[in-house]
């Protein structure tokens, strides 16, 4: 026999609570310290790095309401994803969504810069709703009647929008008093979103998206569409059984997901940004897969994973200022993250079992 | 003319990065496991094996520097999922963004720097050809692509070693109960998927294209992800999917040389459309699928 052996991994017959509400806590610490080697190997203070990113954000009332900002985006993308991500619908093309909400709810004010009225920034959230609805179902066609996997689907879309984007900016609608920046005319005043918060860039989308987390809340909880969506993911077989259809669930999850991001993107260019520019497109799409899975897939959890992952984005520019940190450490700190989460999630299901215990219990077993 | 011409001469080299990263992707998925982190390999590979480059190691260890860190980081993801049976398709894309941000974290100081890249070897006698010479007229690292794909093959459908990662990819459970370490053997099989994405990377930013800019990967590990599923697991069909992306990868500055008026931003996004259609039309023959797929694909395995 060997003198070395591994532990071995044993399924529990109870999923832990405990842990699954501990593993995003134990992943955002084992994140942190492993990101720390990473700033002390380019010479960057790492106490300066997490003062920046974890306390800054919340040291002066402008600095919070930007966390809230970048939040909403982060919070509606990830509970649409969600929801297919339950039903092992894997949509990862939510900025090609975002981006396509974007375009369509900028068409309004680029085709009738002078127009006015209450009805103008409600029809452009409408539309850019629809745009990344219309963007998913493509991926939902290929994968429910050409069988093709809607993880590279709706990726290869992303890129696609992004280029579409630019063509856009480029071309027919960039704006022609606009320096030949690539960007459209600045939206007019009716097209943008009231704020919310006095004095900052807050504005209702943010009351939108939680809207959208209670709406996500029910439907997950306690409707039977969220239900059938569900089993389907869980047991296939068993929603087969019982004529759940797994085409309607591919359906349901990328229209909702392509839904949500759409309208994301169009309160991104009818909020922050006032107008269609390329910069819209800055990877909330990749980083709302990140804020789904951390919030445990559970709209609750997900309003949390969100706030947090809004405060490492504002944290990580505020550590590019103050600590001369690279931008791309908040990629790597968010991958890193997630890496850890699906790590300590494992421990849910399952413990370790080390191999002089794993003989006495097989022993004591009847 | 001049545009086929164009296309032929540099098609095998715009091919090399797909085909090394959908080639190491595909022994990992013969194996049973589905790592969607090629992607962020393949930067990582390229930041690396510049950086390398550009201080002055040389292509050979750049090469090797760029797949070993790749491989470093699909050993996370072989820890994950085959050591804790972690979901694949999550820690796959989590091993790919890290990837990605690690790339652009390096890199960011060589921003848009370039390096010298490698001569290219002439075969004498069919170089001098009109209209197909530019095919015979490559760098070494084309050369030895072509190589290795034969020798790829050649291991994974007649020899012993190609039976068993087959065996382990089809039916882990029989494949254990007759005494083969099925874990051990996907570990192994990621690993070589992730020091291929890194070589190939390495290719793109120090030979192809040497030059760095982040984001240089531009959807080229997707797109071999989905090279795998064309060739329906087959090293041949995987190499000529790769040399049809290679052309196309091409097609937009041929058609620009001929003069044709189409927005560089169809072209741009040509290979990603491509890659849609075929993946359309390639995955509803669910037949082709059924009979080539791997049936243990993305499922951990439990004992």
């Amino acid at each position: 026999m060997t003198t070395f052996a591994l532990p071995k991994l044993v399924r529990r017959e109870k999923a832990s609570l405990p842990i699954l509400v501990a593993a995003p806590f134990v992943a955002l610490l084992a994140a942190a310290l492993s990101n720390l080697v990473l700033y002390a190997a380019i010479g960057v203070d790492p106490f300066a790095v997490f003062y920046a990113m974890l306390i800054e954000p919340f040291t002066s009332y402008f600095s919070f309401s930007e966390v809230l900002l970048k939040a909403g985006p982060l919070l509606l993308i990830a509970q649409g994803l969600a929801i297919g991500f339950r039903a092992k619908v894997f949509n990862i093309g939510a900025e090609g969504q975002f981006v396509l909400g974007a375009i369509f709810a900028s068409a309004i004010p680029v085709y009738y810069p002078m127009a006015s009225g209450a009805w103008l920034w409600p029809s452009m959230l409408i539309l850019g709703t629809l745009g990344g609805l219309l963007w998913a179902s493509i991926t939902a066609f290929w994968r429910v009647r050409l069988n093709a996997n809607e993880i590279l689907v709706s990726l290869m879309l992303s890129f696609v929008a992004l280029q579409l984007l630019n063509y856009l900016l480029l071309g027919p609608w960039k704006d022609p008093a606009g320096f030949n920046f690539p960007q459209s005319v600045m939206f007019p005043f009716d097209a943008l979103l009231p704020t919310l918060l006095p004095g900052t860039r807050v504005n209702i989308s943010l009351l939108i998206a939680l809207a959208v987390a209670v709406a996500a809340w029910f439907f997950t909880q306690r409707s039977f569409a969220g239900y059938r969506l569900e089993v389907g993911g869980l047991a296939p077989n068993a929603a087969r059984y019982a004529g759940f259809s797994q085409n309607g669930a591919i359906w349901i999850s990328l229209l909702i997901g392509g839904a949500a991001a759409g309208l994301a993107g169009a309160a991104e260019v009818s909020g922050p940004v006032g107008q269609l520019q390329r910069s819209i497109s800055t990877g909330y799409g990749y980083a709302a897969i990140i804020v789904a899975y951390l919030g445990g897939l559970h709209p609750i959890g997900i309003v949390f994973s969100a706030f947090l992952m809004a405060t490492l984005y504002i944290g990580g520019d505020n550590a590019m200022v103050s600590a001369g940190l690279p931008i791309a450490a908040v990629n790597v700190f968010q991958g890193s993250l997630l890496l850890a989460y699906l790590v300590a999630i494992t421990f849910v299901r399952r413990r370790l079992v080390w191999p002089q215990k794993a003989t006495t219990e097989m022993v004591a077993q009847p | 003319m001049i545009a086929i011409e164009f296309i032929l001469a540099g098609m095998l080299a715009a091919a090399t990065p797909f085909l090394l990263a959908a080639l190491g992707e595909l022994v990992a998925e013969r194996s049973g496991v589905l790592n969607l982190g090629v992607e962020g390999m393949m930067a990582l590979g390229a930041a690396i094996a510049f950086i390398t480059v550009y201080t002055g190691g040389g292509h050979v260890p750049a090469f090797i520097a760029g797949g070993i860190c790749a491989m470093i980081l699909s050993l996370f993801f072989a820890f994950a999922t085959i050591g804790l049976h972690a979901n694949q398709v999550a820690t796959g894309l989590a091993v790919g963004i890290l990837g990605l941000g690690l790339s652009a974290y390096f890199g960011k100081p060589f921003e848009s720097f370039t390096v010298t890249g490698i001569d290219k070897i002439a075969i004498p006698g069919l170089a001098e050809l009109p209209l197909v010479g530019g095919l015979f007229y490559q760098d070494i690292v084309v050369w030895l692509s072509l190589l290795f794909t034969v020798a790829l093959w050649y291991v994974l459908t007649k020899t012993k070693l190609g039976l068993l990662l087959k065996a382990v990819g089809e039916n882990p459970h029989a494949a254990e109960s007759i005494g083969y370490p099925v874990r051990l053997i996907r570990v192994g099989a990621v690993a070589f998927g992730g020091f291929m994405a890194g070589v190939a990377g390495a290719y793109a930013s120090t030979v192809y294209t040497p030059l760095w800019a982040d984001g240089m990967i531009a959807g080229r590990g997707w797109i071999a992800v989905a090279l795998v599923v064309f060739g329906t697991w087959m090293v041949g069909r995987v190499f000529l999917g790769a040399l049809l992306f290679g052309a196309v990868s091409l097609g937009g500055i041929a058609v620009q040389t001929v003069g044709l008026a189409i927005p560089s931003q169809l072209l741009t996004s040509l290979p990603y459309i491509v890659t849609i259609v075929v993946l359309g039309v390639i995955s509803s023959n669910r037949r082709l699928l059924r009979l080539n797929g791997i049936a243990s694909l993305g499922e951990p395995y439990e004992k």
